[in-house]
């Protein structure tokens, strides 16, 4: 668990509460170290401020995700639009806007950390993609794509019920583990992403396909 | 189409000063070369008429003398020797006739033989009007008339005469007055001519002169709507020293100051902007460290005494209230800077609805409240910021639930042409006569007595309002003591599309569509 924030006291207050919970926090205060913090201590999960010294929160989250798929949990100030769209943009999975609850913080951390616990050995093909949920590897005509572990989850989810149509709150719900959350961005920008990676043509999507007004599904093979 | 031709016109006349001065111009000078041109005629007429007048008196004088000594002269008078005579003084008359001046000459005789007569033409007794026959009889004395002989004829001169040495003789001269119509004729239409062509000119004229003093108007006018479309920078070309460049420069100062004004609000805003995300951020980094103390205190409440458990426990409570009212603060003054973005997407707002009304619930079991839900079987896609409208919702809700003393709230949820309309009603206390513009004031609170007690921040419904106008929507209150009140959230289908009819009436009286509450089943009905 790696926490990058410029603020000692949130951060050490930070620290009190994960331990309490149960993880090992390291904790680094620029954004110029935290590359470098990151290959060094290889956590599961990493707690990014958007707001620091040097490297800022975006640029530090599009380096971490250049080189790993681990879930990046972003700590924002401010929820405007722009700013959040921005830092899921840029590869957050996450984010959180202060202040938050403790509780809330965990429950969000652990959502991230939980699909990992629940193997399954099944493989799911749609469209010319090819999805094994064991080795978690998804290819297309034998080609391996790179897609973090949350995208990974998006793509699966829809694909097991092709042409099933799952409105966002029902993503948000099966893929990160929330209910009541009115937050939909967080399904837009990571359908985005998705999309950048495994259609042939984003602007015109034939595997994960919008059904406007209510949400998506994923198209017939 | 006439009625178009008349109002393309009656537009040109008071859109256009121009028009309006040369219509004007126009009209008046005519009108004036009208009337002097009349006069004029007038004048030049009578002084023909009256040359001509006096020149066939003095050849009747002589007619008459030259009449009177011939006949004078006859020393028997027989029937025949007079006839010769009348001959040879008609004929001698007549020969006097010149070509511009030709007259034809009537000499009547009334003696004891009867009557008779004899003419240098046609003329003939008929010919003289009786008047004129009457009045030279009566006064033995010349007189004139103007007549037309025969209908269509020119118009012709008949002065009359009696031949002073014999009794019974009459002569009379038939002018014709060819020459002096043709030169009326003649002088009206040059008149009628320079009269239009005056008038052409002085409408003209007016036109040059209306437009020196339009075309600087025009320009400036032009120029104000470039600087209203918000081109600043738009100036008015000075030129000369006049009354017209005096306005220019006016013209220029004045948009020299307004430019400074909206560039230093500009400014303002922006600054303020900053400050906000600037507060926003170095506010809430502190208070998420004193929230999570506060909450890992309020976990270990269980080993404290009771007085810190008590103070660990109303440290949390006051610390959700800051939070709140922190959060509502930055988001009306992200408001107030105009720094808010809508991010409209298609959402179906049953399900905004459905997720108010559940977020509420606890609140409303607490208070013993029911909900009655209403929606369409058909799915409501609406293009809106969900973020914003279930905000606005669960504002609307809450409020609901809070003001409802317990009793059912109804939200109802419709769709028509003219946009889409959600409903939420309460049977508390309602609103007094007056307060339903109040309650979207900031920090506004129906009964100050119960301030401290309900929940909430004071800046609800002003942030839900401004929310509302975001979407080029609508928020409205309804209330009435004792009848409990209704909030009516309209929006259009897209943001910044018109709104047409309400689906919904905002007075619950002038409900029709159903009688309420009715019965209804199954994720329609949220009930506790």
């Amino acid at each position: 668990m790696l926490v990058v924030d410029d603020d000692p006291a949130l951060a050490e207050m930070l620290g009190i509460v994960l331990r309490t919970e149960g993880f090992e926090p390291s904790f680094v205060a620029d954004g110029d170290r935290a590359l470098a913090a990151f290959r060094a201590t290889k956590p599961d999960l990493v707690l990014l401020d958007l707001m620091l010294p040097g490297t800022d929160g975006i640029d530090v989250c599009r380096q971490i995700r250049a080189e790993s798929g681990t879930p990046i949990v972003m700590l924002t100030a401010r929820g405007d639009t722009v700013d959040v769209v921005l830092g899921l943009e840029s590869g957050a999975d996450d984010y959180i806007i202060k202040p938050f609850k403790p509780k809330e913080l965990v429950a969000r951390m652990r959502a991230r950390l939980r699909r990992n616990e629940v193997p399954t050995n099944e493989v799911v093909e749609i469209a010319d993609l090819v999805i094994d949920t064991a080795g978690h590897v998804v290819s297309r005509d034998g080609k391996a794509i790179g897609l973090t572990p949350l995208e990974f989850d998006l793509l699966t989810a829809l694909a097991r019920k092709p042409g099933h149509v799952f409105t966002r709150e029902h993503l948000l719900e099966q893929v990160w583990g929330y209910r009541h959350a009115a937050d939909t961005r967080l399904v837009n920008v990571h359908v985005q992403r998705l999309r950048a990676k495994i259609e042939r043509d984003p602007e015109r999507p034939e595997i994960v396909v919008t059904v406007r007004g209510v949400g998506y599904k994923a198209g017939l093979p | 189409m006439i009625s178009d031709l008349a109002g393309r016109l009656l537009h040109r006349w008071r859109a256009s000063l121009q028009t309006r001065v040369a219509v004007t111009t126009f009209l008046l000078s005519g009108l004036v070369v009208l009337l002097l041109g009349v006069l004029l005629l007038q004048q030049i007429r009578s002084g023909v008429l009256d040359a001509k007048q006096r020149s066939s008196l003095s050849q009747l004088d002589f007619g008459l003398q030259r009449a009177s000594d011939q006949l004078s002269a006859i020393e028997s008078p027989s029937t025949g020797s007079v006839v010769r005579t009348a001959s040879v003084i008609l004929s001698e008359l007549r020969d006097r006739s010149r070509s511009s001046d030709s007259y034809e000459v009537l000499l009547l005789a009334t003696d004891q033989n009867g009557e008779s007569e004899s003419s240098s033409s046609d003329f003939d007794r008929t010919s003289v009007p009786a008047a004129l026959l009457r009045a030279v009889s009566r006064s033995n004395h010349e007189a004139w008339t103007y007549t037309r002989v025969k209908p269509g004829h020119v118009p012709t001169l008949i002065v009359g005469g009696t031949v002073s040495s014999t009794a019974g003789y009459q002569l009379y001269y038939f002018f014709p007055l060819t020459q002096e119509q043709q030169t009326l004729y003649l002088v009206e239409r040059t008149m009628l001519l320079s009269g239009f062509l005056l008038v052409l000119l002085l409408v003209a004229i007016a036109a040059v002169v209306t437009r020196q003093v339009v075309r600087p108007v025009r320009h400036a006018a032009a120029t104000a709507e470039r600087l209203a479309a918000g081109r600043l920078r738009d100036r008015m070309s000075v030129r000369g020293e006049d009354d017209l460049a005096s306005l220019a420069s006016s013209f220029n100062r004045m948009a020299e100051t307004v430019e400074k004004q909206i560039s230093q609000l500009r400014e303002l805003s922006r600054v303020q902007r900053r400050f906000v995300a600037d507060v926003s951020h170095e506010l809430r980094t502190p208070i998420t460290t004193i929230r999570m103390a506060a909450d890992v205190l309020h976990e270990s409440r269980s080993v404290m005494t009771p007085e810190l458990a008590r103070s660990a426990e109303l440290l949390q409570n006051e610390l959700n209230r800051f939070e709140a009212l922190l959060a509502d603060l930055l988001e009306i003054s992200r408001h107030d800077a105009g720094a808010v973005v809508l991010d409209a997407e298609p959402v179906d707002l049953r399900s905004l609805v459905t997720r108010a009304v559940d977020v509420a619930q606890p609140v409303a079991e607490r208070r013993g409240c029911e909900f009655v839900v209403d929606v369409p079987a058909d799915p409501v896609v609406v293009e809106v910021d969900a973020r914003r409208i279930d905000r606005v919702l669960r504002n609307l809700v809450v409020n609901a639930v809070e003001h409802g003393d317990g009793q059912p709230v109804e939200v109802c949820l419709r769709a028509g042409d003219g946009g889409v309309c959600v409903t939420v009603r309460d049977h508390g206390r309602g609103l007094r006569p007056g307060e339903t513009s109040l309650v979207f004031g900031r920090f506004w609170r129906a009964d100050p007595a119960r301030a401290r007690t309900s929940g909430g921040t004071g800046l609800g419904l002003s942030i839900a309002l401004e929310d509302a106008r975001l979407h080029g929507g609508w928020l409205q209150a309804w209330g009435e003591t004792g009848q409990g009140s209704v909030f009516r959230l309209t929006l259009p289908w897209r943001p910044g599309l018109d709104i047409g009819e309400p689906p919904l009436p905002l007075d619950p009286t002038e409900r029709t569509d159903l009688p309420s509450p009715r019965p209804l089943s199954g994720r329609e009905t949220t009930g506790v």
